[in-house]
């Protein structure tokens, strides 16, 4: 254990075509609503923590915090993750005692919100945009085609992973596609990026989420269930989609993953409840083969056999994912605040009895992960 | 209405831009570990030396994977659809490309088809491309 506990967790009132949201608005609302679950208000936080932009200073001079606190780490949308992880370190260390972690994102109706093109004289503005890189769906898809190759992934098995989602998402009020859909619907929704189709990349949506994050000795004095920091990890490869060490695999996800489950001192074996980021659909695949859940080459037959659906033996992405749910440009909050939801016997498609959750997140393309592996109990 | 991405060079990668203007791919290797690698930066990614030289690689690759893009990045909305790939040199590194000389389908694209490079123009820069290897010249 780490000795932190997560003792608020909420998402903004809705997620999905919120034009009435800054991307700054939806921080404080996340942010508010985490407070509210708390049972505290923003005198009580010392600590902030959040991407840029707004970044760590706009949302706590927003909210009226004065922190002796701060963290801006941006490294795409697993940021998050490792914001609890640097803020149980500051709790530890007596730096902080209650961190404020947001996200906000008006990534689909883009109200004030920044744009991304990268500079012509970076190293991907160099050697990879002139070569009609248009996001990340032309880009962080790459590398599916010599994974298909090497281990023998079918179009339709990668289609399933979208099937198996959607059977979550039906399941949550929440989520922006909730309509079950089969392996030809995926076939036959339009090419994005060969071999993408549209429904194996992520949804663009606006909302937010938000935590509060403090010491395990006060897990008594909070209205919700506390939700124990077990371990935590953090890892980079490349900002290059193309400078990937090994096609088949994230190098990041594997060091993340494979040190927070060392922290918690956990198998996989003792896991009953699993978030990866689904940008797309590869990246479950990629998940579940770095934390070690199946050899490689085999997690997309995992994913076709059902385990990973409701029913199945490792309930994955069970609020619906980036593919269903929701997905606003940084997804990692939201796959943390269903893990929370999920030890506190409160999510949507409620998995039944979770002791431990693991959550992998990813940031830019391959480019970092963050990994946490969250607990009912202390152990 | 904007055009197709070209890149500004910096000090550190002027040497690859100007031998891609010579005709050359010009790729660097650390002379104490001897591991070629790209993209260009003043220190070797495999021992951390500083000690690295620019050497003119063979042209010569692999496809290692690609996606054809149905979403086409300002510029290249007559491209559509294109392929966007990785190609494996022979000495080692690789590099994102797009494949010109064939159509750009699943069918005439297979991974570990051989290329080799070939320059085209844009703007003031002479950007590496690929084509298979059999075709002509």
């Amino acid at each position: 254990m780490t000795g932190v506990i997560v003792a608020g967790a909420a998402e903004t009132d809705q997620v999905g075509r919120l034009p009435g949201h800054s991307t700054l608005a939806l921080h404080l609302e996340a942010g508010l609503n985490a407070l509210d679950d708390a049972g505290l208000t923003t005198k009580d936080i010392d600590g902030i923590a959040t991407v840029s932009a707004p970044g760590p200073v706009q949302v706590a001079h927003a909210l009226g915090i004065t922190p002796r606190w701060l963290d801006g780490t941006g490294v795409g949308g697993t940021s998050f993750l490792l914001h609890v992880r640097h803020a149980a370190a500051a709790i530890m260390a007596g730096q902080a005692s209650t961190v404020l972690i947001t996200h906000g994102e008006s990534g689909r109706s883009r109200i004030g919100s920044a744009r991304f093109a990268p500079d012509p004289s970076s190293m991907q503005g160099q050697f990879e945009a002139p070569y009609g890189v248009a996001g990340a769906p032309t880009a962080f898809t790459i590398p599916a085609l010599r994974y298909m190759k090497e281990h023998g992934l079918t179009h339709e098995q990668l289609a399933y992973v979208a099937v198996a989602q959607r059977k979550w998402a039906a399941r949550n009020p929440r989520a922006m596609y909730r309509d079950p859909i089969t392996v030809d619907d995926v076939l036959a929704s339009r090419l994005v990026a060969y071999p993408f189709h549209l429904l194996e990349c992520c949804l663009v949506t606006d909302g937010g989420g938000a935590l509060v994050v403090t010491s395990a000795g006060r897990a008594g004095d909070f209205p919700r269930p506390p939700v124990h920091l077990l371990g935590a990890g953090e890892s980079s490869e490349t900002p290059l989609i193309s400078q990937l060490e090994d096609f088949t695999e994230s190098g990041a996800f594997r060091r993340a993953g494979q040190a927070a489950l060392r922290e918690a001192r956990v198998t996989t074996a003792d896991v009953d409840h699993l978030m990866i980021y689904d940008a797309f659909a590869h990246l479950p695949i990629y998940g579940l083969e770095a934390l070690g859940f199946v050899k490689k080459g085999e997690a997309g037959g995992f994913i076709a056999d059902g385990n990973t659906e409701p029913g199945g033996r490792l309930p994955l992405n069970t609020n619906g994912g980036g593919l269903s749910y929701t997905h606003t440009g940084m997804y990692g909050m939201f796959a943390i605040q269903e893990a929370v939801r999920q030890l506190r016997g409160e999510a949507a498609a409620q998995v039944g009895d979770v002791g431990i959750s693991v959550v992998l997140g990813v940031g830019g393309m391959f480019a970092t992960s963050g990994a946490l592996v969250l607990g009912r109990d202390p152990r | 209405m904007t055009g197709k991405a070209v890149p500004v060079p910096t000090p550190q990668t002027q040497p690859f831009w100007d031998g891609c203007a010579a005709g050359e791919l010009r790729i660097q290797r650390c002379t104490d570990c001897g591991r070629p690698y790209f993209y260009p930066r003043p220190v070797c990614p495999a021992c951390g030396s500083r000690r690295v030289e620019w050497f003119t690689a063979s042209g010569e690759a692999t496809l290692h994977s690609y996606v054809i893009s149905h979403r086409p990045a300002p510029g290249f909305d007559n491209d559509v659809p294109y392929a966007i790939a990785v190609v494996e040199l022979a000495e080692g590194p690789r590099m994102m490309t797009n494949i010109v000389g064939v159509p750009n389908t699943p069918e005439h694209l297979v991974l570990d088809m051989p290329l080799r490079v070939r320059f085209e123009r844009r703007g003031e820069i002479s950007l590496p491309m690929f084509e298979p290897a059999g075709n002509g010249r």
